[in-house]
């Protein structure tokens, strides 16, 4: 759906465009042109990296920034220890990482760089992004549950004390219930952080439209927007955190299912 | 009826559940603050499951947003 003239379209935000090389750099038919989205995910890698270097010092008294990694570091490691429990603490390193860069892009897009003219690009409201932390997630629950029980992991469909005329039909919908996961963990993070950019940016279509209306609309509808958009925002940060969290949650969750079965 | 403003009505009628999952999500936050301000000492435990719960009834309301964006920019 093309925009009218003259109104700000709130799909745009979304568009991945190759920010250098070309549409002819293929291989196998594969366009891999560095976009956009490519040239944010390497941005939310260096912040990380710098952020997380920073606070390796080792210092005996920790400074201010050691703290502040050592606190990142030392809520997903509780998180895991409640969640799985001893043997949690070998995917640390996996969970932090995809806390740390889920959360990271998810601030990232929300800074206002458009002040300066840049374009800050959300790499997590695309779904083949969130589709392949997903997939990565699933992935390392599937291989260590058939490494570590082989296929007794299929006994996590069937919950104990099921009466056996009921096992059939349970083991369906728990293994509908279990396929299902990756595209619902991937479908949360990826809507979330695109209804709040679209809503951000209808807010604004508002303030600007509001004030080329004329100085009545621009007195009224125009702060009452700019407001609500402020508001929004603080929303928005608010929820890029906990979609971050909820991710890294749910991954954890399902990690443990491996793990420890029921 | 004209497909397009049939697809935009359906659009219309998905806010409906994303309304629906906003009573889902202020539930499960009203009955956690309802059990947690009764025994404050066991609230903290319970923080992981409270981000369950929230993102299982939020999930259903985005799959209403979904469905509005699929029938305008893809149906």
């Amino acid at each position: 759906m093309a925009a009218e003239q003259g109104k700000v379209d709130p799909m745009k935000q979304f568009q991945i465009e190759p920010v250098f090389g070309s549409a002819n750099w293929e291989i196998a038919g594969f366009n891999i042109a560095f976009t956009n989205s490519a040239l944010w995910m390497a941005v939310t890698v260096v912040l990380l990296w710098a952020f997380v270097y920073g606070g390796m010092k080792r210092e005996l008294v920790p400074g201010r920034w050691q703290m502040a990694v050592e606190t990142m570091t030392g809520f997903i490691d509780d998180m895991l220890a409640a969640n799985i429990g001893k043997e949690g603490r070998k995917y640390v390193p996996y969970i932090f990482s995809l806390f740390m860069f889920i959360l990271f892009g998810n601030l990232l897009g929300l800074l206002p760089l458009g002040l300066f003219g840049l374009h800050p690009f959300t790499f997590t409201s695309h779904f083949t992004i969130t589709g392949v932390l997903a997939l990565m997630s699933f992935s390392i629950v599937l291989i260590v549950g058939f490494w570590k029980h082989g296929i007794g992991f299929f006994g996590l469909f069937v919950p104990h004390g099921t009466p056996l005329p009921m096992i059939p039909l349970l083991f369906v919908i728990e293994l509908f219930s279990f396929l299902i996961r990756p595209i619902s963990l991937a479908l949360r993070l990826f809507v979330a952080m695109m209804a709040g950019h679209v809503l951000l940016k209808i807010l604004a279509t508002f303030v600007i439209g509001s004030v080329n209306a004329g100085a009545l609309y621009g007195a009224t509808i125009g702060p009452a927007a700019l407001i609500l958009m402020i508001a929004i925002s603080a929303l928005e940060i608010l929820v890029a955190g906990i979609q971050a969290y909820v991710f890294a949650l749910l991954s954890s969750l399902y990690i443990n299912d491996a793990e420890n079965l029921h | 009826m004209d497909m397009e403003a049939a697809k935009m009505i359906g659009a219309g009628l998905a806010a409906v559940g994303a309304g629906l999952a906003a009573l889902g999500v202020g539930n499960v936050f009203a009955s956690f603050l309802e059990g947690a301000l009764r025994n404050p000492g066991a609230a903290d435990s319970q923080q992981g499951r409270l981000f369950i719960g929230f993102a299982a009834a939020e999930l259903l309301g985005l799959l209403a947003f979904l469905v509005a964006v699929i029938l305008i920019f893809v149906a």
